[in-house]
This record gives structure tokens, C-alpha cells and sequence, in this order.
């Protein structure tokens, strides 16, 4: 069977570096930190009190009221840069055949929101059961991949991928499969999260996962730096359209780059720990280059998980020595998340976005936040600290790894005409 | 109008999404105001919480109007 070719030809985002792709992407050039005291809530009893929250988003831009009180705010998101993402790629419903156009949604949590205020009204009710009856269809993790059809009319292929951080990398490499495999024309992907709440601070301070640089939000996400301590949470959406090469062509579409491989894993090892010696994570970079058919020597940028934890950072490092031995000296890596935060089931949608726009560019988005070596990690590796770097993009690999030990990594190469 | 039916109104016009002028007595929740199922579940909730009381099942069946939900809340909302 002749694998067919998938292209992106159109892109959304709604990050805490901006909410259009052009805002994001100038975020990521010039090396701006997304991050600020939390607005969406009162964290003054919290341990950590910062996060990288989308501002100034105004649902009413995408949907109306009525249909904005039906969704939770990851939803909202999510239907958010699906619209922007269809108006990029220019395509006319009335032209493509709907059957054959599908979506493919990642989200590694759901409504959060929902399900908290839910519960808590319960919880500070006499027992007796008071459930909002749009509880479960907000708040479970697949209804932006429902809603996002039903909007534009799309039957084929319709599902959600939940893989904590890497889910949105899985959507990512189901929608590449679905189009190679010639079950669809076109699958809107990418991923939605909105978990700055009480609860997703709480919980994920509990697992003593997050920053608690209080005292200075903007550098707390310094993924490689000596003193970094731990992610900080991120909120957002990200979409792409991905279209099967012929049917791009044939309709004039632009095209940013190609999908040519992806590859998954996991750790077998612990719920939320690497594994120590990156077992998993030097297995999904060979699985996609495989997949991909190219060797690790055509490899110019890794967009790393690089989710400033002490542990992973390094794990990741070494994997990426591993994979792609003498090479590795020569790859720009860096890791959007120290502009962005670590948007969980998004982050493998925006991240794609950002290694997609490093092509474009020819400009790879900064480390930032570097100040101070790390002995464990190897100084002859390219971290692109502090500033973007000028750099022509021919294939960039981005990785993206969940609690849960799921890997998944997937690879773009620019199309030449 | 009474106290009972300008509050059934604001939480209709608030829930639906619709202009108050299209919330007349006889406007059916699912027909003229474009509520599904769970809207009208939503509303009948809405209606126990504003009012303080509860709404039995086979009694919520037949509020399927802004008259219904009026005449019953009236009749049974302790004043």
C-alpha cells in the first residue's frame, strides 16, 4: 500500500505569549516569558502563586454566550484556534467533501474547571444531588473534539488522545496516520487545556511538580539552568489542519511544512519519574526517525519536552546524546517552555507550532532564562540560551512526554517546491 | 407582571440566551426558545434553586412552557 503525504496548511493559537500565531511566534523570537502572578483565582494560600495564563481572551470573538456557557473554558480554547486555524487554511466547507474531513483532539485533563466547581457545590451541599445536568458533556476530555465538529459539519474520524503532556503530540501523529493511511482528507488537531485552577495548582503542587519561584515569576521556567525547580504551569490551545499533500495542492492551499514521522513510547517505570535512564525516551526519538526514514544527521532543531524539573531535563539531554551521537553538538535544541509554561496537553500542539514557525523563519526560538551551568549536562550541547538564533530549518523533531510514561515525538520537514 | 414570573424570565432570558421579548407565556422551552433536553433540565434546576423548592420529576414533565413554569412556581413557591 502507498502511503499517502501530510502537510499542514493551516495553524491556530491562543498561548500565554499571545493569542494569534503571529503574537505567539513573536513571543518566541524575541524571548519573552509568558508568566505572571495567577489571575483566575485567589493562590495567596498556594505554594506556588504564578502561572503562564492566556490573557485577554474574549470567548464572545468565536461563539456566542449561549454556546460559551455550555463549554468549559479548555473547550473554549480549543474551538478558539480550530476557527483560526480553518480561516489560515482557507478552506471552503462547501468545497471539501465533509466525510472525509475528521478531528483528532488532545487534552490531558478536560474541564477541570467544571468538574471542581461541580464537586465543591456538592460537597458544600446536605447530600442531597444537585448536578448541573451539563456537567459530564462539559467537562469530559473528548467534547472539544465533538464540539469542534459539530460546528463545522466534519464526519470523519472524530476522537480525543489523552496522554497528560504528550497528548496533544499523539493527536498530532493519529492525524498524520489517518491521512497517510488515506482514511481522511483533512483532520483539524492539536490540543486544549485550561488547568490554572485551584485544583491543577493544588495537585500539582502537591506532587511538588511546580516552580515556586514566587519571588520572580518570569525566570521560574529554566529548563537546563542549574537552579531550576520544577515547571510552571501553562494554559492554552493550539491547532493545526493537516491535509493529505494532493488534496492541498489541488486546491491552492499554502503549506508550511510536512509531517514525515512519528514516534511513541513509554517509560514502564513510575507514574510521574523518568525513567533513569531514559529507557522510553531514547526509544520514541529512534521510533520516529525510523518512521520517519531519515537519519539523526538530517536532524537541525529538537524542540525538547525540556520542562525545567530537575530530573527530566537531564534525562532528556542525554537521550538526545544517545540518539543522535557526534550529531547532537550540532542540533539547535531549545525548549519553548521557558517562554510559554508547560501547557500540559497543549503543549504538544503549540510546540509543534513553534518548531513549524522555526522552519519558516529560519530562526530558532530561545532557551531563555539561562544563568547558570548545570555540571550534569553536557556544555558542548546548543541549548539556544537567552536568544533566538538564526539557523536554516530544514527538519525539526519536537518531543513531548506525560506522567504516565507516555512518549511521543514527531518530525516536520519543509516542503521545497 | 408578578415578582415570580419577571424572575422566571431574567433566568430564562440568562440561561438561553434569548431576547426577553421572545419569553411570552405561551413560548415552549424546546420550540420557540431553542432549548434541548439538558437546557431544560438546567432551567428546571435553576427554577428549584431561585425559588428554594423542589420539583419532582413527573411534575417538571409538564413544564415545558413559560406560562407552566409561571402558574406552578405561583402556586407552589411559599410567599
Amino acid at each position: 500500500m502507498q502511503l499517502k503525504r501530510a502537510v499542514i496548511t493551516g495553524l491556530g493559537a491562543l498561548t500565554p505569549l499571545g493569542n494569534t500565531v503571529q503574537d505567539y511566534w513573536q513571543g518566541l523570537a524575541g524571548g519573552v516569558s509568558g508568566a505572571g502572578p495567577i489571575t483566575k483565582f485567589d493562590a495567596e494560600k498556594f505554594k506556588t502563586k504564578f502561572a503562564c495564563e492566556v490573557r485577554g481572551f474574549d470567548a464572545g470573538q468565536f461563539m456566542d454566550r449561549k454556546e460559551a456557557r455550555k463549554m468549559d473554558l479548555f473547550t473554549q480554547y480549543g474551538i478558539a484556534v480550530a476557527q483560526q486555524a480553518f480561516e489560515d487554511a482557507n478552506i471552503d466547507l462547501g468545497k471539501i467533501n465533509l466525510d472525509r474531513a475528521g478531528v483528532i483532539w488532545g487534552s490531558g485533563i478536560g474541564g477541570l474547571t467544571t468538574f471542581q466547581n461541580e464537586v465543591a457545590d456538592f460537597a458544600k451541599g446536605d447530600g442531597t444531588p444537585r448536578f448541573n445536568p451539563f456537567f459530564i458533556p462539559k467537562m469530559i476530555a473528548d467534547i472539544c473534539a465533538g464540539l469542534i465538529s459539530m460546528r463545522w459539519g466534519l464526519r470523519g474520524p472524530n476522537y480525543a488522545t489523552v496522554s497528560a503532556c504528550a497528548s496533544s503530540t499523539h493527536a498530532l501523529i493519529d492525524a498524520f496516520n489517518t491521512i497517510r493511511l488515506g482514511k481522511a482528507d483533512i483532520i483539524i488537531t492539536g490540543g486544549s487545556e485550561a488547568a490554572v485552577t485551584e485544583a491543577g495548582i493544588g495537585g500539582f503542587n502537591a506532587m511538588k511538580a511546580l516552580s515556586e519561584r514566587n519571588d520572580d515569576p518570569k525566570t521560574a521556567s529554566r529548563p537546563f539552568d542549574k537552579d531550576r525547580d520544577g515547571f510552571v504551569l501553562g494554559e492554552g490551545a493550539g491547532a493545526l489542519v493537516v491535509e493529505e499533500y494532493e488534496h492541498a495542492k489541488k486546491r491552492g492551499a499554502k503549506i508550511y511544512a510536512e509531517i514525515i514521522g512519528g514516534g511513541m513510547s513509554a517509560d514502564a517505570y513510575h507514574m510521574t519519574a523518568p525513567h533513569p535512564e531514559g529507557l522510553g525516551v531514547i526509544a520514541v526519538m529512534k521510533n520516529a526517525l525510523e518512521d520517519a526514514g531519515i537519519s539523526p544527521e538530517e536532524v537541525d532543531y529538537v524542540n525538547v519536552h525540556g520542562t525545567s524539573t530537575p530530573l527530566g531535563d537531564v534525562g532528556e539531554a542525554r537521550a538526545i546524546q544517545r540518539v543522535f551521537g557526534e550529531h547532537a553538538y550540532k542540533l539547535n535544541i531549545s525548549s519553548t517552555k521557558s517562554m510559554t509554561g508547560h501547557l500540559l496537553g497543549a503543549a504538544g500542539a503549540i510546540e509543534s507550532i513553534a518548531s513549524i514557525l522555526a522552519m519558516q523563519h529560519n530562526l530558532v526560538p530561545p532557551t531563555i532564562n539561562h544563568f547558570e551551568s548545570d555540571e550534569a549536562l553536557d556544555p558542548k550541547l546548543n541549548f539556544t540560551f537567552n536568544e533566538a538564533q538564526a539557523r536554516e530549518v530544514k527538519v525539526a523533531l519536537s518531543n513531548t512526554f506525560g506522567f504516565g510514561g507516555h512518549n511521543a515525538s514527531i518530525i516536520f520537514r519543509k516542503v521545497e517546491d | 407582571m408578578s415578582e415570580i414570573a419577571q424572575k422566571v424570565k431574567q433566568i430564562i432570558v440568562d440561561k438561553l440566551g434569548v431576547e426577553e421579548s421572545e419569553v411570552t407565556r405561551e413560548a415552549s422551552f424546546t420550540n420557540d426558545l431553542g432549548a434541548d433536553s439538558l437546557d431544560t433540565v438546567e432551567l428546571i434546576m435553576e427554577f428549584e434553586k431561585e425559588f428554594n423548592i423542589s420539583i419532582p420529576d413527573d411534575q417538571a414533565e409538564n413544564i415545558s412552557t413559560v406560562g407552566q413554569a409561571v402558574d406552578y412556581l405561583e402556586a407552589n413557591v411559599n410567599k
